[in-house]
């Protein structure tokens, strides 16, 4: 009985679902500058060169500090298992599931947009009948997750996640709602620049990846922790998807373009595979 | 980034590769509460290769730390795997699982004491003599790219002592590589993304890791 009254006070709001003190920045989160957070990424910066892929270690990032590895990473050739991907197919995802603007009872709030691109592997290879996974703030900032404080409103018709499957040449296409940059505390005034996240599968289980999508011309992409992990512009870029009016459409929606290249596949492919393309 | 037609000719008949698209953080936010649609990043029954009530059901759990030993609540893991019998899946319906069909891939997230568990069975050989192993990549909050790694079944051990990766191991870290087998069955395999105890994370050809290269 007790469990029951305890179960019938009424919604229990949980101390991370409260936005009473949201606003009040977190001092012990928040004491650096972006001054000193843009110093940090200068100096790393300049003596970096040709890197193509983000830093483990990232200190301006001070989550990574304790996230990354310190030993050497264990260079391998993969085997077995490891030369295969699992197989996802319409019978994981609905047509519909690529649509994120259709999930709710009515029309989200934001600026519609299509992104749409191409999944390739370093030898330019189509990556066919693969998953493609996207999550998102949406147009206010604002995650659909108990952990997100920021006191911008929900839209009750956006969740913010969306899958496909790509098809026989490659391309991935989604609807959604453009998002917009939201605080964190990471440090004092800190701002994410608005970006898409994106999980992919190649051929190989060794091309798994996770990323994030960003708009072209953000003027926070110099400011962000981030996305200046990767420590060379030309690297960066390849984040940054491209606005192509012809992905727009009348009336509809503003597109954007966004080709993922995954890393070399090191299986043996057969002729007809190769061909296909 | 758009792949322009003669950068992906020249990649395609065996000209200048196509550089790969940076990784990035998983960030906080990849998985919410319930109460929406099914579309989530760890989706329902993702950690299920095979129903927890089936007979062959092997629970594999195990804890995710960072370099000052706390837990870490915000990590996602996958693994992928051949079944019981060495076969390498190629069924589809990871996603929307029927109960029956072995697809080999799960999907787990870490709890709030950075706990992970999946049911699934303990893979066979791919071949005969070689150590059977589950592939696990690592993705967490602060970690800005996925990290591989092995875990390998502790029994056979004449195999374990002649598998090709393990030897290539300093002696002192291969321990992080091979899962314990508790008592019930369970294999228990921690994840140390720093420090003393830090897991052997594996780098396959054509990706950089800045720094640790």
């Amino acid at each position: 009985m007790s469990n029951d009254i305890t179960e019938n006070t009424g919604p229990v709001v949980e101390d991370d679902e409260t936005f009473d003190n949201s606003h009040v920045l977190d001092p012990a989160a928040t004491q650096d500058s972006q001054e000193t957070i843009s110093a940090e990424i200068k100096g790393i910066h300049d003596s970096a060169s040709g890197e193509t892929q983000p830093r483990v270690n990232f200190p301006p990032y001070r989550s990574s500090l304790l996230r990354h590895p310190t030993k050497d990473m264990h260079h391998t050739d993969p085997e077995t298992i490891e030369l295969w991907s699992p197989a996802f197919g319409h019978r994981d995802v609905h047509t519909l599931e690529s649509d994120l603007t259709v999930q709710g009872n009515g029309e989200p709030l934001g600026e519609r947009m299509v992104v749409r691109g191409r999944v390739l592997d370093g030898d330019g290879r189509a990556v066919r009948n693969q998953l493609v996974e996207i999550w998102q703030a949406n147009a206010s900032g604002r995650y659909v997750h108990k952990r997100d404080q920021h006191p911008a409103p929900l839209d009750p018709n956006f969740t913010g996640v969306g899958r496909t499957i790509t098809d026989d040449k490659g391309f991935y296409e989604f609807t959604t709602i453009k998002p917009a940059p939201y605080p964190w505390k990471n440090h004092h005034n800190a701002w994410r620049p608005a970006h898409i996240h994106f999980s992919l599968f190649g051929t190989d289980f060794t091309q798994r990846m996770i990323t994030q999508m960003y708009f072209p011309g953000d003027p926070l992409f110099s400011l962000d922790p981030i996305y200046q992990s990767i420590t060379d512009q030309k690297a960066r870029d390849r984040l940054v998807a491209t606005y192509d009016h012809n992905v727009s459409t009348h009336e509809w929606n503003t597109g954007y373009y966004w080709d993922i290249v995954l890393t070399g596949s090191n299986r043996t492919w057969m002729e007809d595979e190769h061909d296909a393309h | 980034m758009r792949i322009e037609k003669n950068q992906l000719e020249s990649a395609r008949t065996g000209g200048e590769k196509l550089v790969a698209t940076p990784g990035q953080t998983i960030g906080p936010f990849f998985g919410y509460a319930s109460g929406y649609e099914n579309v989530h990043i760890p989706f329902r029954d993702g950690q299920h290769l095979v129903n927890p009530a089936s007979p062959k059901a092997v629970r594999l759990t195990g804890t995710i730390y960072d370099g000052s030993g706390a837990p870490i609540p915000d990590a996602m893991i996958e693994i992928w795997q051949a079944d019981e019998n060495g076969q390498i899946p190629q069924e589809t319906g990871s996603l929307v699982r029927d109960g029956w069909t072995f697809t080999g891939w799960g999907r787990a997230t870490a709890d709030n004491v950075g706990t992970y568990t999946f049911s699934t069975v303990n893979p066979g050989a791919t071949e005969e003599g070689k150590a059977p192993f589950i592939h696990v990549v690592v993705f967490a909050r602060g970690l800005m790219n996925k990290l591989h790694t092995r875990i390998y079944l502790p029994e056979d051990t004449a195999a374990l002592e002649k598998d090709a990766l393990l030897s290539s191991v300093e002696a002192d870290r291969r321990q992080t590589l091979i899962a314990e087998r508790e008592a019930d069955g369970t294999l228990r395999f921690d994840i140390h993304l720093q420090g003393e105890k830090e897991t052997v994370f594996l780098q396959f050809p054509g990706i950089e890791y800045p720094v640790h290269d």
